[in-house]
């Protein structure tokens, strides 16, 4: 949970494997979604039609669905993502102002990913984190009582260890 | 092992450290590896137990060691301060600087009434041998005993209201889907908890998930469910770890699935989590993402007590809600009822968060004032500067100024003040706040959040921001909050779910409890924090 992220490229036959592994849940389109996101990385495209074929729906009804969701990716994300609290109770304690700091000196809006493809910042309504905020995840490891210098620390031992790897 | 106890060189101390994410996020897994080597290197027997959190996360990591005078307690405990703390002699309890004492008799512990949550941050919460030693399933027998009428009768006796913010008594809601004709029924936990402040879903899902687990089973037994599902969010993965983990554990343990403790009850829960959608949180909302939809509200009627998930009838409850059943059963519902004022009966886990001194989780019967929580529970702000506002039950609640701190925490009485209690949340905040950035911050938040279906909120959110970004502009700002006014109306009585219906709430009652914010923009930008200039 804590490493940075890896993934296969597009197979086919991987994601036939990973929508035939949930169809039989009762629901099971967001259950694959998550699988197939945990596979690609993304939500690919051409998993569409798949999806489409085996829940019985349109084509249109699955980019519906894929697209309402704020986690499902249409391409992937840089290869450590950092997600930072916005919500009220981080915004108390400067999260605001320390979000900006991060997106600033990266030089990225939200969402947006580091030109080495590293480091991808997302914002996240809350992390349950709210009497240790400001929060951030990164790589889904959780942070509290984030300072500048602890957020910067962790964003670069982060893109560090690809370097060093 | 009567002897062992008393030689330090043969007893194995317990060593109890949160897997709470609020005690990973400051550096919990740091200690227990610090704790590991500094033991190893003194040839000193310890067993780590990881817990959930007490809910003091001002202490985190609290660190607390098994003695022969009970559990006590240090904290926050960095990874550096191991050695120091094994040299000073914790093992027996000894005085150091971080020590805290016996938890229990920590102020901020020894005024709680902690009924939902009696075990979080005591047991393993993988180990269904703890929780059953420290009153698990006890419920679950009484509700076998006693069968489904009696179970439902002893619900609405409790007074238990809904958790998740609108206060609908449980047990009418059992009552109707109890009496409801389907081949198939199901118990559906509300975990989906994104209100900013609060955390008591997450700190039962990490710390004590077999008693959600047991709340779900008895409400199945209750109302003839035999399926279940817990909605989780993908923002909480340490959470979903660990209510996965129990789940599995409790299928091995013949505690979920059929003929659960010897009865004929059968039970089948599982876990989904969610995609990042704040408005899933809304029970409609939530049954179509279950369905594998888009997360769009649906209009009610019909009421998913009688068509909710596949169109069967179905118990929305919060989680909350859900994890104190096990305890009404218990110990009675006349002892649950006792605590508390007027129609809001028992206990509240108050969650304080942001800008406190003393921020975590409190349990207690309702009926403290909102002054009493904040200032002397809370401790006023954590950075020591005068409180300016709180806002109470997530995004969607009101924004409320010391001057109303004189409200009682209870239902009717928030309300009374335009303001709700919601899921418990109490998000404080400093002088440097800047009110007509929060409300234009309430209004993105819906904005963003909005699933769609109704106009009031769709586009009534965009229109807002635009409205204050008029105003934080200083362009005709008395008549742009005129039109933010009526916007709000229509907002509140013309939208289809809480999300548009409440947005109004923290709009509204900052530009009335904070006139200044909005009024003097054109003169002067007042209240910026340094950080953000």
């Amino acid at each position: 949970m804590t490493s940075a992220t890896t993934h296969t490229a597009w197979d086919r036959e991987k994601a036939a494997e990973v929508i035939a592994a949930h169809r039989n849940l009762e629901g099971p389109a967001l259950p694959i979604l998550h699988a197939l996101q945990e596979a690609f990385g993304h939500v690919p495209q051409d998993a569409v039609p798949l999806l489409a074929d085996a829940l019985n729906l349109s084509r249109a009804d699955v980019h519906g669905i894929v697209s309402f969701y704020h986690d499902f990716r249409e391409a992937p994300a840089g290869r450590h993502v950092v997600k930072v609290c916005r919500a009220e109770a981080c915004q108390s304690m400067g999260g605001h102002a320390l979000a900006e700091g991060l997106l600033r000196r990266l030089g990225l809006e939200w969402g947006g990913t580091t030109a080495d493809g590293q480091v991808t910042i997302e914002p996240v309504y809350c992390l349950g984190l709210c009497a240790s905020a400001p929060a951030a995840l990164i790589d889904g490891r959780p942070l509290g009582r984030l300072t500048r210098e602890r957020l910067d620390a962790a964003v670069n031992e982060a893109r560090a260890d690809w370097a060093t790897a | 092992m009567g002897d062992s106890m008393t030689d330090p060189g043969i007893m194995t101390h317990r060593i109890f450290i949160p897997r709470d994410v609020a005690a990973l996020a400051v550096g919990a897994d740091e200690v227990v590896a610090a704790v590991q080597a500094q033991a190893a290197a003194l040839g000193a027997p310890v067993a780590i137990v990881r817990t959930g959190s007490r809910g003091m996360f001002w202490l985190e990591p609290m660190v607390e060691v098994e003695t022969p005078q009970g559990r006590v307690a240090y904290g926050p405990v960095q990874a550096q301060d191991v050695p120091g703390l094994f040299a000073a002699g914790w093992l027996t309890g000894a005085v150091h600087p971080l020590r805290v004492g016996r938890p229990e008799e920590h102020p901020f512990l020894a005024r709680q009434t902690r009924l939902t949550f009696a075990r979080c941050g005591i047991v393993d919460p993988l180990s269904v041998a703890d929780y059953k030693a420290n009153g698990g399933y006890r419920g679950l027998a009484k509700a076998i005993e006693i069968g489904g009428a009696a179970t439902v009768e002893a619900v609405t006796k409790s007074g238990l209201r809904g958790r998740g913010g609108a206060g609908f008594p449980t047990g009418i809601k059992w009552k109707t889907v109890r009496d409801a004709q389907a081949d198939q029924k199901y118990i559906v936990c509300n975990a989906d908890e994104g209100d900013s402040g609060t955390f008591a879903d997450r700190m039962i899902l990490e710390g004590d998930p077999f008693c959600l687990i047991e709340g779900m089973t008895i409400a199945g037994l209750a109302v003839g469910a035999t399926r279940g599902y817990i909605y989780s969010r993908s923002e909480y993965p340490h959470a979903n770890a660990t209510m996965g983990k129990a789940l599995e554990i409790a299928r091995a343990s013949g505690l979920l699935g059929r003929n659960i403790l010897g009865s004929d009850v059968e039970f089948h829960l599982e876990l989904r989590v969610g995609a990042g959608a704040y408005v899933c949180g809304e029970e409609t909302a939530l049954l179509e993402s279950l369905e594998g939809k888009r997360g769009v509200v649906r209009a009610k009627p019909p009421l998913p007590a009688l068509k909710g998930l596949f169109g069967r009838p179905t118990v929305v409850n919060n989680l909350l809600s859900l994890a104190t059943i096990p305890v009404i059963l218990d110990l009675g519902a006349q002892h649950y009822a006792d605590f508390g004022m007027g129609r809001s009966r028992g206990t509240m886990p108050i969650q304080l968060a942001g800008n406190v001194l003393h921020g975590g989780l409190f349990e207690t019967a309702f009926g403290l004032t909102l002054g009493e929580i904040v200032m002397e529970i809370g401790g006023g702000t954590a950075s020591r500067r005068p409180v300016r506002a709180v806002q109470a039950g997530g995004p969607l609640g009101a924004y409320l100024p010391p001057s109303q701190f004189d409200t009682l925490y209870d239902y009717e009485a928030f309300a009374a003040r335009d303001a709700l209690i919601g899921h418990g949340g109490l998000v404080v905040f400093d002088d440097t706040v800047d009110m007509a950035h929060m409300a234009r911050f309430a209004m993105e938040f819906c904005a963003e959040e909005s699933c769609g279906k109704c106009t009031p909120c769709r586009i009534g959110s965009t229109r807002g921001a635009e409205v204050v970004d008029r105003i934080l502009a200083g362009r005709d700002v008395a008549a742009n909050i005129a039109l933010l006014e009526d916007l709000c109306n229509t907002m509140k009585f013309g939208s289809l779910c809480a999300l548009g219906g409440f947005t109004p709430y923290p709009v509204l009652s900052a530009i009335r409890h904070f006139p200044e914010d909005f009024h003097t923009r054109d003169s002067r930008r007042r209240h910026l924090p340094a950080a953000a200039e």
